[in-house]
C-alpha cells in the first residue's frame, strides 16, 4: 500500500510517498509554497521519482500552512506530523527543535511519540528561516552560502534586535563598521538558535534533542543551536520532508483504519 | 401586551442593545446625563441615579465585531495614541474624538459616517475601576480631560492574597460611598437608597440568570456553545441593573434548558472535545476563532472571561461589604494562585480536555500571567494546552493561519489523550 504526505510551507513544498508505511519511495522538495505551483510541482516529482500514480495511493494527508489548499484525505497540523515523522526517525527524540520559513517550534515528546507539549514562535519572523534570508540578502550572499561564511568566522559579531527589521538596520551597521561578514553570520544564527532555543527550554529540555526544519539542513544554525543549548543535537535525515514523512505515516494509519 | 413577549434570546438580545443605545441618545436630547463606564465598574449608583450608560469596551468590542475597529484606530494614531496602548481604549478615543468633531462642528466626520459603530452620545460625566486593569484610570481621565467632564475613579486594589480580608471590603465600600456621593453633587439631588436596593436585586437577578446559561456547559454534550457568551455578555456588561439583561437571559437559559431535556446540543452529534477559552473574545475575528474550532469538534464549554460578571452579592447588606466583595474577587483581580483556582474550577465543571490560551496584546494584565498559569494547570491536571497571538479589537495583531495550526495541534492532542484515555 502506497500513501502520501504532503507539507505545503511557507517557503517550500515537500511531498513522501511511503510503501506499507515504512520505506520511503519518494521524498521531494520544490522551493516555493503555499500558494504557488511548489505543491502540484512536488507531487508531480513525486510520481516521477516512485513510477507511481496518483490512483495508485491509498491515502493522502496534507499538512503545513497550505494543508487546505489542495485536495487531500485528511489534514494533520505540522506540529502533529514533525513528531511522528521524527519519533519514526530517531526513537529516542524527546524534544525536537523545527525551524522553517516561518515558523520555529519545540515539541516535547513522550516515549509512545505522543506530543507532551508544544511552544511555536509569537507573529514574528525573528528565529525563523526568513530571518536568515533577510539578512542573507544584506550580506550579500545566498541562504547555501551563510553555511560557510559562518565557517570561516573568528568570532561571533552580536545581533541584539529579536526584531527582522531592526536587526537589518544592525547588520547594514555592522558592515559599514567594518565586521567581517564571515562573524555577522555568525551572529545572525546565533540569533536564530537563541530565539528558537528560548521555545526548547521552556517546554524543558530532555534528550535526544533532534533538530528538523529546512534551516536543520544550515550547518552554521545546526552549530549555533548546539552551543545555546550546550548539548549535542541529532540533525534529522532529510530535516525539511519530516513533516511530510509524519503526514504520510498518518495517512497509513488512515488507510488501515478505512 | 409586550412587544418583547415570546421573542426568541437572541432577537431579545439584539432588541435590547438597540434600545440601551436608544434610551443614551434620547436621554441625550431630554438633557438628561450620560455616563460612559468601565465594563466592571458597578453599574449600580447610576442606574439609581436614572443616568443613562454606555460602556466604551463593549462599544469598541461591537465596532471590533462589525469590522469597523482600523478606521477608529486611525483616528487614535493620527492622535498620538501608541500602538501598544489597549485597543479597547483607541477604538473609543478615536470614537470619542469623531464625536467631538462633530459636536464642535456641527458635521460628522466622514469616517463616522462610514463607520458601523453603534450610535451613542458624548458623554457627560465617566466612571471608571481599576478591578480588572489600570489602563482603564488613565483611558477614563483622559475622556474626562478631552471632554472637560467629571471622572469618578472607584480603586478597588488588586487582591495579592486571598480570601479578601475585612479591610478591604470596608476600603471599597468607601469608595462605593464617596462615588455616590460624587454622584449627588453631579446630579444636584441626593442618592436614593430605597431604589438603590431595587437596582441590586434587579443586578442579583440578571447575575442569575447569567449564571444559569454559563451552567448549561457542564452537560455533556454540551447544550450550549460557549462562544454564544461572548454574544450575549454585551447585556450583563451593559444591562445587568436593568431587566434588559435579566429577561433575555431568562428566556436563552430556558432556551438551553429546553433543548438539553430534548437532546438538542450545541454541535448537533459532532462533539468531539471540549476546551477551554482564556482570555477576551478577538473580537474582530470572532466568526474565525469559532468556525476554527468547531469545524474540528471542538466545543468552548467553559471560560472565565464572560464569568467577570458573575458579580453575585447580598443584596440586603447596607453596609455594602458584600457588594465591594463581589466586585474584588473577580479572578483577573487576584493573585495567581487564586487565578489557577478559577480556572482549574471552571476546567473540571466544563469536563475541559484542553485550553486556548489567548495572549492578547491590549490585555497586559490577563495575558503576562497566562505562561505561567497554563503551566501550573498543567502540571496539575495535564490537561494540554495552546497559546496564539492575538488582541481583543486591533485586527492587525492576529493571524488567522497560526491560530489555525495551533488550535488544530491543540485538538490532535486532546484527541490522542481521550484515545488513550
Amino acid at each position: 500500500m502506497y500513501t502520501m504526505g504532503i507539507d505545503v510551507g511557507s517557503a517550500s513544498s515537500k511531498v513522501v510517498i511511503l510503501k506499507d508505511g515504512k520505506d520511503v519511495v519518494a521524498s521531494e522538495v520544490v522551493q516555493v509554497g503555499t500558494g504557488s505551483t511548489g505543491p502540484k510541482k512536488a507531487i508531480e516529482a513525486a510520481f516521477e521519482a516512485s513510477g507511481l500514480k496518483q490512483e495508485d495511493i491509498a491515502f493522502t494527508v496534507a499538512t503545513g500552512y497550505g494543508r487546505f489548499s489542495l485536495e487531500a484525505d485528511k489534514q494533520f497540523s505540522e506540529i502533529s506530523c514533525h513528531a511522528k515523522g521524527i519519533f519514526f526517525l530517531v526513537p529516542t527524540a524527546r524534544t525536537i527543535i523545527d525551524i522553517g520559513g516561518q515558523d520555529a517550534k519545540a515539541i516535547r515528546l513522550d516515549n509512545k511519540g505522543g506530543i507532551k507539549q508544544f511552544f511555536m514562535n509569537d507573529k514574528c519572523a525573528a528565529g525563523t528561516g526568513r530571518f536568515i534570508e533577510v539578512m542573507a540578502r544584506v550580506l550579500e550572499t545566498t541562504l547555501d552560502e551563510m553555511a560557510t561564511l559562518d565557517e570561516l568566522a573568528t568570532e561571533t559579531a552580536p545581533i541584539s534586535s529579536t526584531c527582522t527589521v531592526f536587526a537589518e538596520s544592525e547588520v547594514i551597521s555592522q558592515l559599514s563598521k567594518g565586521t567581517s561578514r564571515n562573524n555577522i553570520a555568525k551572529g545572525v544564527h546565533m540569533s536564530v538558535a537563541s530565539r528558537a532555543c528560548g521555545l526548547a527550554y521552556r517546554g524543558g529540555l530532555e534528550h535526544d534533542v533532534v533538530f528538523t526544519g529546512g534551516v536543520a539542513k544550515n550547518a552554521g544554525v545546526v552549530r549555533a543551536v548546539s552551543s545555546v543549548l550546550k548539548t549535542d543535537v541529532i540533525v534529522a535525515p532529510n530535516p525539511q520532508t519530516t513533516g511530510a514523512l509524519g503526514a504520510a505515516l498518518f495517512a497509513y494509519e488512515a488507510a488501515n483504519k478505512k | 401586551m409586550s412587544l418583547t413577549q415570546g421573542m426568541a434570546a437572541k432577537k431579545l438580545l439584539g432588541y435590547y442593545q438597540n434600545k440601551a443605545d436608544q434610551d443614551a441618545r434620547d436621554a441625550k436630547a431630554r438633557g438628561e446625563l450620560v455616563c460612559w463606564s468601565a465594563s466592571v465598574a458597578p453599574s449600580e449608583f447610576c442606574v439609581t441615579m436614572g443616568i443613562a450608560m454606555i460602556y466604551p469596551e463593549t462599544h469598541a468590542a461591537g465596532i471590533g465585531a462589525r469590522k469597523g475597529a482600523i478606521d477608529m484606530l486611525d483616528v487614535a494614531t493620527r492622535k498620538g495614541y501608541n500602538i501598544d496602548c489597549c485597543s479597547y481604549g483607541r477604538v473609543n478615543m478615536g470614537y470619542m474624538e469623531c464625536l467631538k468633531e462633530a459636536a464642535i462642528t456641527g458635521r460628522k466626520p466622514e469616517v463616522l459616517v462610514n463607520s458601523p459603530a453603534a450610535d451613542v452620545p458624548l458623554p457627560d460625566l465617566v466612571i471608571t475601576c481599576n478591578n480588572i486593569c489600570n489602563t482603564l484610570l488613565k483611558w477614563y481621565e483622559n475622556l474626562a480631560a478631552e471632554l472637560d467632564i467629571p471622572c469618578i475613579v472607584i480603586d478597588v486594589p488588586f487582591n495579592h492574597t486571598m480570601p479578601i480580608p475585612e479591610y478591604a471590603k470596608a476600603y471599597i465600600a468607601d469608595q462605593f460611598r464617596n462615588a455616590i456621593s460624587q454622584l449627588e453633587v453631579i446630579c444636584g439631588r441626593p442618592f436614593d437608597w430605597k431604589k438603590f436596593k431595587e437596582v441590586k436585586d434587579q443586578t442579583q437577578r440578571s447575575v442569575y440568570h447569567w449564571n444559569r446559561i454559563a451552567d448549561m456547559a457542564k452537560y455533556k454534550p454540551s447544550p450550549l456553545n460557549g462562544f454564544d457568551l461572548f454574544n450575549y455578555m454585551a447585556l450583563i456588561v451593559a444591562c445587568r441593573s436593568l431587566d434588559y439583561a435579566e429577561i433575555t437571559f431568562k428566556a436563552f437559559a430556558d432556551e438551553l434548558e429546553a433543548n438539553l431535556k430534548a437532546g438538542v446540543y450545541a454541535f448537533k452529534g459532532a462533539e468531539k472535545t471540549r476546551f477551554q477559552w482564556e482570555g477576551i473574545a478577538v473580537w474582530p475575528h470572532l466568526g474565525h476563532t469559532f468556525k476554527t474550532t468547531k469545524n474540528l469538534g471542538a466545543i468552548m464549554t467553559g471560560t472565565a472571561y464572560p464569568d467577570l460578571w458573575n458579580l453575585e452579592y447580598d443584596a440586603n447588606d447596607e453596609s455594602l461589604h458584600s457588594m465591594a466583595e463581589a466586585y474584588t474577587k473577580i479572578y483577573i483581580n487576584t493573585c495567581l494562585s487564586n487565578k489557577v483556582d478559577v480556572l482549574l474550577k471552571i476546567m473540571e465543571k466544563g469536563q475541559i480536555d484542553g485550553t486556548i490560551y489567548h495572549l492578547n496584546r491590549s490585555c497586559k494584565l490577563m495575558s503576562f500571567l497566562n505562561v505561567e498559569t497554563a503551566e501550573i494547570i498543567k502540571g496539575v491536571n495535564g490537561k494540554p494546552y495552546v497559546s496564539f497571538d492575538g488582541d481583543q479589537t486591533d485586527p492587525n495583531v492576529f493571524s488567522p493561519a497560526q491560530y489555525e495550526t495551533r488550535v488544530q495541534a491543540l485538538v490532535e492532542m486532546m484527541e490522542a489523550n481521550l484515545a488513550a484515555e
